[in-house]
C-alpha cells in the first residue's frame, strides 16, 4: 500500500507514540465537553450568547464582543447521539410541528420549551441569532427564536455559486459585487453587536481571533489531505465528526488553532508509520451527506465490519463552514479579509452540497476511492435534494460503485437498521466480487 | 397593443366569457404547453423561471418569453430517478416537464427560496446543456446595501440574457417592458379587488387561471386578454351566496390542483390568497427612469408582498397574514401547506398560533399538486363553514 507520507510528510521524533495516537479524539472530546460546560456556566450566570450555525458562524467577530457561540445544530444532533432525540421531537410535534420538517429545528424547539435543558448541560438563552443563507432552514429556525425570545435576528446573506463551475474570485467584478454586499452586512452586524454588548469594536481582537482561525484552517486542510494515505489515518465519519465539533465550537480561540496543529502532528505520525483505524483496510469510501446520528456507532460498524473506511466526507467540507478550501485571512486587512473569507468559505460550504459532483469525481484518484456512500436524509433537504442526481452524474463519469441509502440524522422512526444492513452488506459483497474480478484480470 | 405575430393564444376574440374561461383553464392545465411550442416555432427563446419571484421584465426586454415553472399534474417518470424521497412534488414534476421534452428552454433559473429549490440549478444543469443558474435574490432585505446588491445581481442576469438572446438590452427596452408589466400589475390588482369586494363574480379557481395564464404568454397579450375579460366579469349577473369569506394561504410555490380550489369555492369565498404570489409580488408601479434595474430592485425590496420564503424584519409573516385577513374582510383562513414543503410547514405553526390568539377561525390542510380526491376535505370544510355560519 502506498503511504502519503512518502516525500510529503514531515517525520517527527515522538517521545511517546502511544500517547500521540488517538490524542486528537481524546482531547477533542475533552475540549467539546469543556465548551458545553462553559455554555452551562453562561446560562447560569446570564451571560451573552449568540445562536449561530456551522456554515458562517461569524465566531471571530462575536469573540471580539465576548459573545459566546451556541450551535443549535450541534446541541440538537447531540440529543440523537445520546438517544433522547425522540422525546424532543415528539414534544415539538405535539406543539404543531410537522413530522416532515428538519429534526434539528424540532429538537431545539423542544429544548427551548424546556428552558435549555440538554443531556450535556444547560443551553443559554440567545442574545441574538446570526443566520446565514447557506441553509434556508437556518432562517426559518431563527424566526422561531425571534418570536420566542424577541431577540434580533441577523440574516447574513452570502451569495453562492450561480451555476456549476462559475465561481468568481478576488479581482473579478462579480466577486467584488458580492464582497461589497457581505462587507456592508458585516459592518451592520458589528453595529448590532456593539449595541447589544455595550462594547466597542476592537480590530486587534478580531485580528487575534482570525489568527487562531488561520491556524485551525491550515491544520484542517492538512488533516483532510493526510487521509490520502493508505491506510487512512482517521475515519472521516466518526473521528472526523469529533474534529468537526472542535472546529466549530472553539473556532477563533487559540486552543482551537493549537488543537489542529497537534492533530496534524498526530496524523503525520500515523501516515509516516502506516497506522490506520481498522485492523485491515479493504475498501476506501467517501461519505456524502449528514451522518445517521440516531445509530451513529452502529451505522459506522456496518461499514468497518467489512473493512470499509471513510477516507473523506462532504460533511467535513460543508459542516466546517467551507474551511477545507484553505482560505486564510489577511491579518493586515482583517475586516476586508473577513468579508472576503466569509464569502469564499460559505460559498464553498454551499458548493459542497449543491455542486459536489466534480469534487467527488476528482477525489477518486487522489484518495484511491473504492466506493461512494450517498446518504440522503429525511430531515435535511439542503444536503439531500441533489444526491440522487449527483450519484447519476458520478456514475456516468467514473466506474466507482455507489451505495444510496436513506435514513435520518435525528429521527430513529425513519431509520431501519435491518434494511440499512441488508443494503450495506450487498454493497460490500459487490465490492469484494469486483476486487476479486480485477485481481483475476 | 401586443404585436399580432407575438400572440400565442388561440383566437379568443368573440367568444363568451364562460367559453374563454374554460379555454384558459384547459390551457393552464395543459402539460404540453402549446403556447411555449408556438413561441418556439416563431424562432423565439424561452427562459424558464422556477417559483416564487423572477424579474420577468428583464427577460421580456431581451425578447424572450419568461415561462413560469410551477410544476404540473403529471407523473414524474424520468425525474423520479433524479431525486430521493421526502421531497415536494413540484421539484420533480418541473424537471419532468423538461426531461420529457414537454417544454424546451434556452435557460433555467431557480432561486434560493428553500433548501430543495436551490438544488435545482445543479440538478437541471447536470441534465441539460443550456445555462441553468440560481438568481440570488437577497435574503437580508434589511441591509442598507441589499438594493445595490440586487441591482448588480439583475445586471449579471441581464448580461447572461443578452448572451443567450444575442442582442444587447438597453434601458429603453427595460423601461418599455416595465411599462407593460406595470399595466399587468394594475389589471391583476383590479381582478383581486373584484375578488375581495364582489367574490361572487369571480371564483378562486377562475382567478387562479387568469393569473396563471400570464406565466404562459407574453404580458402584452395577457394585458389585452384581461382588458377584454375584466369588464365581462364585472358585468356578470352572479348573485351573492351564503358562503364564508376566507383567505387562502400556502400557495406561494407548489400549486394546489384546480379541483381543490373548486372544492373550496363550493363553501367559501376566497377573498384573498397567496396563489402564484410571485406574479403579483410587486404591489405598485415600478418607476421608469435612467436605472430601471435599480427600480426593479427597489420595488422587490420596498414595495412587495410577503411569503414564507423571504425574511424581512419589516414584514413578520404572521402580522402580514393578519393584515391580509383584515383588508379582505375575511372571517376565517385556510392555512395550507404543500406536502414536504419545509417553509410552508414551518409557517403553518406560527400562523395557527397567531390566529388562535386573534380568535380567527382557521382550517389547516396539506395538499399535493397531483392529489385527485377532495371529498374528505370538502366535507371537513363544509363542517368548518357551518360552524362559522350558524354558531
Amino acid at each position: 500500500m502506498r503511504s502519503f507520507a512518502e516525500g510529503d510528510t514531515m517525520t517527527r521524533e515522538v517521545k511517546n507514540p502511544e500517547e500521540l495516537v488517538g490524542r486528537g479524539a481524546r482531547e477533542g472530546a475533552q475540549l467539546f465537553r469543556e465548551w458545553f460546560d462553559d455554555l452551562s456556566r453562561i446560562s447560569h450566570e446570564g451571560g451573552q450568547a449568540a445562536y449561530v450555525f456551522v456554515m458562517g458562524s461569524m465566531a471571530e467577530l462575536l469573540r471580539v464582543f465576548d459573545i459566546a457561540t451556541v450551535f443549535p445544530e450541534i446541541h440538537s444532533l447531540q440529543t440523537a447521539v445520546r438517544r433522547v432525540a425522540l422525546e424532543y421531537l415528539n414534544q415539538a410535534e405535539d406543539y404543531g410541528y410537522s413530522p416532515d420538517i428538519c429534526g434539528y429545528v424540532k429538537a431545539d424547539f423542544a429544548l427551548q420549551l424546556r428552558g435549555g435543558e440538554h443531556p450535556m448541560g444547560q443551553i443559554p438563552r440567545p442574545t441574538l441569532a446570526v443566520a446565514t443563507n447557506a441553509c434556508n432552514t437556518y432562517i426559518k429556525w431563527a424566526e422561531i427564536w425571534e418570536r420566542m425570545f424577541n431577540i434580533p435576528v441577523f440574516t447574513l446573506d452570502v451569495p453562492g455559486t450561480r451555476s456549476a463551475g462559475t465561481q468568481s474570485w478576488p479581482g473579478q467584478t462579480a466577486f467584488d459585487r458580492d464582497r461589497r454586499y457581505v462587507s456592508a452586512q458585516i459592518q451592520e452586524l458589528i453595529s448590532l453587536c456593539e449595541e447589544l454588548s455595550g462594547k466597542r469594536f476592537d480590530i486587534d481582537r478580531l485580528r487575534e481571533a482570525l489568527d487562531s482561525t488561520n491556524q485551525m484552517i491550515r491544520g484542517w486542510k492538512r488533516v483532510l489531505e493526510l487521509n490520502r494515505s493508505a491506510p487512512a489515518v482517521f475515519n472521516a465519519l466518526t473521528d472526523g465528526t469529533i474534529y468537526l465539533g472542535v472546529a466549530n465550537a472553539i473556532r477563533g480561540l487559540p486552543q482551537g488553532g493549537q488543537y489542529f496543529s497537534d492533530l496534524v502532528e498526530e496524523m503525520e505520525y500515523k501516515a509516516a508509520n502506516a497506522i490506520g483505524t481498522v485492523p485491515e483496510e479493504k475498501h476506501r469510501l467517501v461519505f456524502v451527506g449528514v451522518p445517521c446520528y440516531p445509530i451513529f456507532r452502529r451505522f459506522n460498524e456496518m461499514f468497518t465490519e467489512w473493512g470499509g473506511i471513510f477516507v473523506s466526507s462532504t460533511y467535513l467540507w460543508f459542516a466546517s463552514g467551507g474551511i477545507n478550501l484553505g482560505y486564510e485571512y489577511d491579518l493586515q486587512r482583517p475586516l476586508e479579509s473577513l468579508a472576503e473569507g466569509t464569502l469564499i468559505n460559505v460559498r464553498q460550504a454551499m458548493d459542497s452540497m449543491f455542486f459536489q459532483d466534480r469534487a467527488l469525481i476528482e477525489m477518486v484518484d487522489t484518495f484511491q476511492v473504492d466506493g461512494v456512500v450517498f446518504h440522503p436524509i429525511k430531515s435535511c433537504r439542503t444536503t439531500s435534494t441533489g444526491q440522487a442526481d449527483t450519484r447519476r452524474a458520478f456514475m456516468e463519469a467514473t466506474d466507482v460503485p455507489c451505495l444510496f441509502i436513506e435514513s435520518d440524522m435525528m429521527d430513529k422512526r425513519v431509520v431501519s437498521e435491518a434494511q440499512l444492513k441488508n443494503r450495506i452488506d450487498a454493497f460490500f459483497e459487490g465490492l469484494n466480487a469486483r476486487k476479486l474480478q480485477h485481481a483475476v484480470v | 397593443m401586443a404585436s399580432r405575430n407575438e400572440n400565442l393564444l388561440a383566437d379568443w376574440q368573440g367568444t363568451t366569457l364562460e367559453q374563454t374561461l374554460e379555454a384558459a383553464r384547459q390551457l393552464v392545465e395543459d402539460v404540453s404547453f402549446p403556447t411555449v411550442s408556438r413561441w418556439r416555432e416563431m424562432g423565439r427563446k424561452v427562459v424558464g423561471h422556477f417559483q416564487v419571484y423572477f424579474p420577468e421584465e428583464i427577460a421580456d426586454a431581451a425578447g424572450m418569453l419568461p415561462l413560469k415553472i410551477r410544476g404540473a399534474q403529471l407523473e414524474a417518470v424520468r425525474a423520479e430517478s433524479r431525486f430521493g424521497s421526502y421531497l415536494c412534488s413540484i421539484l420533480k414534476t418541473s424537471l419532468e416537464l423538461a426531461l420529457s421534452g414537454r417544454v424546451e428552454l434556452d435557460m433555467f433559473v431557480t432561486h434560493p427560496i428553500c433548501d430543495a429549490a436551490r438544488n435545482l440549478a445543479a440538478v437541471w444543469g447536470r441534465n441539460f446543456a443550456y445555462p441553468c443558474q440560481i438568481l440570488y435574490l437577497p435574503q437580508n432585505a434589511n441591509s442598507s446595501y441589499a438594493g445595490q446588491y440586487l441591482r448588480d445581481e439583475y445586471d449579471r442576469l441581464k448580461m447572461d440574457l443578452e448572451e443567450i438572446g444575442g442582442k444587447p438590452i438597453t434601458n429603453e427596452d427595460l423601461n418599455r417592458s416595465i411599462e407593460v408589466f406595470n399595466e399587468n400589475r394594475r389589471l391583476l390588482r383590479r381582478l383581486y379587488a373584484l375578488k375581495r369586494e364582489q367574490p361572487w363574480l369571480v371564483s378562486v379557481e377562475e382567478t387562479y387561471v387568469l393569473v396563471a395564464l400570464g406565466g404562459l404568454i407574453t404580458r402584452r397579450e395577457h394585458n389585452e386578454f384581461l382588458q377584454r375579460l375584466l369588464p365581462m366579469i364585472e358585468a356578470r349577473g352572479s348573485r351573492q351566496q351564503d358562503k364564508i369569506r376566507v383567505v387562502f394561504e400556502g400557495g406561494f410555490c407548489e400549486q394546489p390542483p384546480l379541483d381543490l380550489l373548486r372544492a373550496i369555492s363550493q363553501t367559501c369565498y376566497v377573498v384573498d390568497d397567496d396563489l402564484l404570489i410571485g406574479l403579483r409580488w410587486i404591489l405598485e408601479d415600478v418607476a421608469l427612469g435612467a436605472d430601471p434595474l435599480m427600480s426593479l430592485a427597489n420595488a422587490y425590496l420596498e414595495n412587495s408582498s410577503y411569503s414564507p420564503v423571504q425574511h424581512d424584519l419589516r414584514k413578520p409573516k404572521e402580522d402580514m397574514l393578519l393584515l391580509r385577513i383584515r383588508e379582505a374582510k375575511a372571517e376565517a383562513a385556510i392555512i395550507a401547506a404543500a406536502k414536504m414543503c419545509e417553509p410552508g410547514l414551518d409557517e403553518q405553526v406560527t400562523y395557527s398560533k397567531t390566529l388562535d390568539e386573534a380568535g380567527i377561525p382557521y382550517f389547516l390542510s396539506e395538499f399535493e399538486e397531483k392529489m385527485t380526491s377532495f371529498d374528505q376535505m370538502q366535507t371537513q370544510l363544509e363542517t368548518f363553514a357551518e360552524n362559522i355560519l350558524f354558531f
